[in-house]
């Protein structure tokens, strides 16, 4: 019988432990972000202050953007923070957010071997593009309907690149991250676009390096945008709201542009007031 | 090898500097996995029981079921539930996507019919050792199930220990349902992820040492409770 007991406490043990300490409660946030902004560590950076000013804990979920939107469209998020202006302004359409405000830019370089085999480098992205799809130089997409990719195939499409037809074994389309398709182009030696954010907070860089930056075609909008309450009631509307007033104001705005990397300034704070 | 020395010193350092995040993460972990896992045995343990003994229409059927689901992959079972439990969902006014409890069940889902098809395979073996004397007591086989659990139970540790090898090292569920939110649901395999995406290979597979060592150290515990157990009840 004693074995029994033991048994029986042990299991009840167990599962008090299991059920403790996991909910404590707490005032937060749920935002949908872009994976550029969690692994460039500048949330890491800006949620602290804000919850010292608010109070309010801010939860990230870093996916893409456009899978970022489609979270938010289940209801999943109270406010998503994202950087593809059509996809942004096509979610305000639909009458899932409420208001798109511009908060921030960083740029898009184009990153590459350093011997660069393409001859790519310089100030202009659609030449650059053009001169690495003419030698068939290998090129890393990260195919998975983030801003990024969305970028990527707008230049694409500017340069006059039909990749529906030009698609070969030199474009590799790996449905990743950033960080990942980064890694992914470090180990190939590949070309690939990314945001300046995460490439300087990248540590695996191999033998790669920045071939195409500067063009203002490069430039890379960042958009905040509250989920719209009429769709999904359980928004939490005022502290959304908050977080979203904080973020443009001078004071947001202020500790966006203090965040640095090795002495670099990753985001540009422009939020209209 | 200095790829691993490099990680190994990292992971010394990290473990050695009672790193407070990290002991969280690792603390989270343990938790979600040792709950999930709890779960699956008080669920998987008496279906594999029953299908073992039992004498019902499409046990065979179920039997293969259960074997198959024991390859369920991760990701799928994590989409299912983000579905379940996502807003939109059928499950949704709960709000338990991206927290602890969500993970738990993804993991409890995941793990449950290893534990089941596991105990099956147990509770099979002394069922055809035992059989005759138990009807011989004229035992229900429902009951005949139960005293076999009871017997069995040093075994079936190792069902027990299969499951939780699963739910702790699996990252492609927790990571859908849980989000990977920093000090909410943030456990070893998605920092591992998330750490190897950051192109910090170095600190991902320092995680990872330090995951093993905590895997290696719960089965060493779980072996000398066995032993002493056994010598002392047996």
């Amino acid at each position: 019988m004693i074995t029994r007991r033991l048994f029986c406490s042990t299991l009840a043990a167990c599962s008090l432990l299991a059920a403790t300490a996991i909910h404590a409660q707490e005032r937060y946030i749920t935002v949908s972000s872009t994976t550029s902004t969690e692994q460039s560590g500048l949330f890491g950076h800006l949620l602290p202050l804000f919850e010292k000013a608010s109070g309010i804990k801010v939860r990230v979920v870093a996916l893409g953007t456009g899978q970022a939107l489609d979270m938010a469209r289940r209801g999943d998020a109270d406010v998503v923070f994202v950087h593809d202006k059509a996809a942004e302004e096509k979610f305000i359409a639909e009458g899932y957010g409420v208001k798109r405000q511009e908060v921030m830019y960083n740029d898009f370089v184009v990153i590459g071997p350093k011997a660069d085999p393409a001859k790519a480098a310089g100030k202009d992205i659609l030449e650059g593009l053009r001169r690495i799809e003419a030698v068939k130089a290998p090129f890393v997409s990260r195919g998975d309907k983030s801003g990024t990719h969305a970028a990527e195939l707008r230049y694409w499409k500017a340069a006059g690149v039909d990749l529906a037809a030009k698609k070969g074994a030199w474009y590799r389309d790996t449905g990743s991250g950033m960080g990942p398709a980064l890694n992914t182009a470090a180990s190939m030696n590949a070309y690939i676009l990314a945001d300046r954010g995460t490439w300087l907070s990248f540590k695996n860089r191999g033998d790669l390096g920045i071939v195409v930056e500067g063009d203002t075609k490069l430039f890379n909008q960042y958009g905040v945008i509250l989920v719209n309450p009429a769709k999904h009631a359980h928004v939490k509307q005022a502290d959304g709201q908050k977080f979203i007033d904080w973020i443009v104001s001078a004071e947001g705005q202020k500790a966006i542009a203090e965040y640095k990397i090795g002495g670099e300034q990753l985001f540009f704070p422009n939020a209209k007031r | 090898m200095h790829e691993f020395n490099e990680p190994l010193i990292t992971a010394w350092q990290l473990v050695a500097a009672a790193d407070e995040r990290l002991a969280g993460i690792v603390l989270l972990s343990l938790r979600v996995s040792l709950a999930a896992t709890l779960i699956a045995c008080i669920v998987g343990m008496p279906i594999g029981a029953l299908l073992a003994v039992g004498r019902f229409p499409g046990r065979r059927v179920l039997i293969v079921l259960f074997n198959g689901l024991m390859g369920l992959p991760p990701v799928v079972v994590g989409l299912l539930i983000y579905l379940m439990l996502s807003r939109a969902g059928p499950l949704g006014a709960f709000g338990l996507l991206f927290s602890p409890e969500a993970m738990i069940i993804a993991q409890a889902v995941l793990v449950t019919p290893i534990v089941a098809a596991l105990t099956r395979q147990v509770i099979a073996d002394e069922w055809s050792e035992y059989r005759e004397q138990l009807r011989s007591l004229g035992a229900s086989r429902t009951r005949a199930a139960a005293t076999l659990l009871w017997d069995g139970r040093f075994s079936l540790s190792t069902a027990a220990l299969a499951g939780f090898g699963r739910a702790i090292a699996e990252v492609g569920a927790v990571m859908i349902v849980g989000g990977n939110i920093d000090g909410v649901t943030r456990v070893m395999t998605t920092t591992i992820a998330l750490e190897t995406s950051k192109g910090d290979l170095p600190l991902a597979l320092a995680l990872g040492f330090i995951l093993i060592a905590v895997v290696l150290a719960i089965n060493a515990v779980a072996y000398a409770l066995r032993g002493w157990a056994e010598r002392h009840w047996g």
